[in-house]
């Protein structure tokens, strides 16, 4: 199993076996509002402590406040471990923000990374707002803190991968391009994910477009497409080129679709 | 070479929803034993998950169904290779017990630097005030400020029972700051390891000189019995305890600097981790018991507690520490 950065926020491990997994890695950014989310569990979970041992005091201040020391503590130290531990690397925060903690190596954490990592959160800390450890993670390749090279870990983020849906009115009736499945089948191997995405979205917004510029620019995807991979005549004669955009993006998308609609 | 795409995923959607069940019955229940068979069915559906994926990439910019492959890959390769040993809890008296005092004999090189700083900082500190008794009020922090006043006043005070000691109650509380204050400064001290083990070096120095000064302080007013019977109780923990500290700082230093390994950075964490962790782990059980002790017995003096009784206690704890980390885990070893 190997792994690598392959750009600024994205990280991929290969198995053994030879497949790559790609993932997004968490900004420092995003790291830091799940930081915020969690500092303010801990203290709300500290005041809860402190609110119920004050109901205790009048039994004995001295025990409730022994209490609360040994109690705080564990919440402050133990917050991050235990929830990393359970919830497979992911806190509140982590959660609300769709982070995890992920070992280098894709496999499962085991306890010393995910102790270690957050022990070294009071080093990351320093001198207060994690300014080392931010810093340390801006000039990082896989954006680690220190606690996470330390602990061979990477935060991940799960971004929401489903394919933008094509414009309800763009739900294609008569798709032309179907006759010619091995073409389809050509097609959807040769056009990169981004560039469909860059052609669902110059659907949805065609109509933010002046007549003439939108005509310019779905001729050029149109020719664009039809460059990259021909089809007989027949499929596209008498189609715009609007329309043939959005039969090409049928034919891609028509599977996302079907196995979205499944689930 | 074209796929078609929808006769595919027909084809094999089944194979992954079957892999994606198990996948969710495992982290549903990870205490699960899977049957050689069922092991065997699981390792098949991840092969093909995985050769699936190569395929969809090779031959498709089907971005929604490679995404869900990626995630399904990536689940079941992380579920096959599996490396817990066992629960977080369930693992603890095996780390305490027998880990930790190997990771404390493993760590050589770590445990003799550590220790040889604490050495050098103790003689620094007595030094220091042996030759300028007024560098007292530079070495002691403020929290020490107790400790401001003369041996012979403070030694007249504590005997005279002027020092209130609380109820039991009081002394809990006092005991619980104190272990809570020792562990925070034990695993700050591990983990200025990330400076290459020169913050680590640096705290380990300044905790034994303050240390130094004070015994020094004390020997020469001639109340050298009772600075023993004060600190030998639960500083016979305490002070081991803070030494192994530094010595996992130095550990996690010697990892990051490598000197001599030929292995890469990433190699060299992965293979002192556990013992980190050992390390750290066993510490904070040992600060309990000192934090324990320290409240409950060393803050008593004649005539309430005799000296004796507390020296004695002292002297077991250290010889019970001593044959703890020198014997203790020898079995696992020898395995």
């Amino acid at each position: 199993m190997s792994a690598k950065a392959d750009n600024n926020l994205r990280f991929a491990i290969e198995t053994d076996e030879g497949v790559r997994i790609e993932y997004d890695l968490a900004s420092p950014v995003r790291r830091m509002l799940a930081i915020l989310v969690d500092l303010c569990c801990i203290s709300a979970l500290n005041s809860a402590i402190t609110t119920l041992l004050m109901l205790f005091a009048i039994i004995s201040s001295s025990t409730a406040s022994a209490l609360a020391i040994i109690l705080q503590f564990v919440v402050t130290i133990g917050y991050g471990i235990v929830l990393e531990w359970s919830w497979q690397g992911q806190t509140v925060g982590k959660r609300l923000l769709r982070l995890r903690v992920m070992d280098m190596n894709g496999r499962k954490l085991v306890p010393e990374q995910v102790v270690l990592r957050n022990l070294l959160r009071v080093i990351d800390m320093m001198p207060g707002v994690y300014l080392f450890g931010g810093t340390v993670a801006f000039l990082n390749r896989n954006a680690q803190r220190l606690g996470d090279i330390a602990a061979g870990t990477v935060v991940i983020w799960h971004r929401e991968r489903s394919m933008p849906a094509l414009p309800t009115d763009d739900l294609v009736k008569y798709n032309s391009l179907h006759h010619y499945p091995h073409l389809e089948a050509r097609l959807r191997q040769l056009l990169a994910p981004a560039e469909v995405d860059t052609l669902i979205h110059a659907l949805h917004r065609r109509k933010q477009l002046a007549p003439s510029e939108r005509i310019a620019l779905f001729d050029q995807f149109a020719n664009d497409l039809k460059h990259l991979c021909p089809f007989p005549i027949d499929a596209y004669e008498n189609v715009s080129s609007e329309q043939y955009v959005r039969n090409c993006l049928d034919s891609i998308t028509r599977q996302s679709r079907k196995m979205a609609a499944r689930k | 070479m074209i796929l078609d795409l929808e006769n595919f995923i027909d084809r094999e959607r089944p194979h992954w929803d079957a892999l994606d069940t198990q996948l969710k019955r495992l982290q549903d229940d990870s205490a699960k034993v899977l049957s050689f068979e069922e092991i065997q069915h699981l390792q098949y559906l991840y092969e093909r998950a995985s050769s699936d994926l190569t395929r969809m990439r090779t031959f498709s910019s089907e971005e929604h169904t490679i995404r869900y492959l990626e995630d399904l890959v990536g689940r079941a390769y992380s579920e096959i290779n599996e490396n817990r040993s066992a629960g977080l809890f369930k693992g603890i008296w095996t780390l305490i017990t027998e880990e930790f005092p190997q990771a404390f004999r493993d760590c050589r090189i770590a445990r003799r630097l550590s220790l040889t700083l604490f050495v050098v900082g103790i003689l620094f500190g007595a030094l220091s005030i042996l030759l300028d008794p007024m560098a007292k009020r530079v070495i002691l922090p403020e929290q020490f400020s107790h400790l401001a006043i003369t041996p012979e006043e403070r030694v007249a005070r504590e005997e005279k029972g002027e020092g209130n000691k609380g109820d039991i109650a009081e002394l809990a509380t006092f005991s619980t700051y104190l272990m809570t204050h020792n562990t925070r400064v034990s695993i700050y001290t591990m983990s200025l390891g990330v400076t290459w083990g020169v913050g680590t070096g640096i705290m380990a120095f300044y905790n034994s000189v303050i240390l130094g000064a004070i015994g020094a302080e004390y020997i020469s007013a001639g109340k050298a019995v009772f600075l023993l019977a004060w600190l030998l109780p639960h500083g016979s923990v305490e002070l081991p305890s803070l030494i192994i500290a530094s010595q996992a700082g130095l550990v996690l230093g010697g990892a990051l600097i490598g000197w001599g390994q030929p292995v890469t950075l990433r190699q060299r964490l992965r293979a002192v981790r556990r013992q980190l962790l050992a390390l750290i782990v066993g510490v904070g059980f040992l600060l309990i018991y000192a934090g324990l002790v320290e409240a409950f017995i060393s803050q008593f003096h004649e005539p309430v507690l005799p000296y004796w009784i507390k020296i004695t206690l002292g002297v077991v704890n250290l010889t019970l520490l001593t044959l703890f980390l020198t014997r203790a885990g020898q079995k696992k070893v020898s395995k």
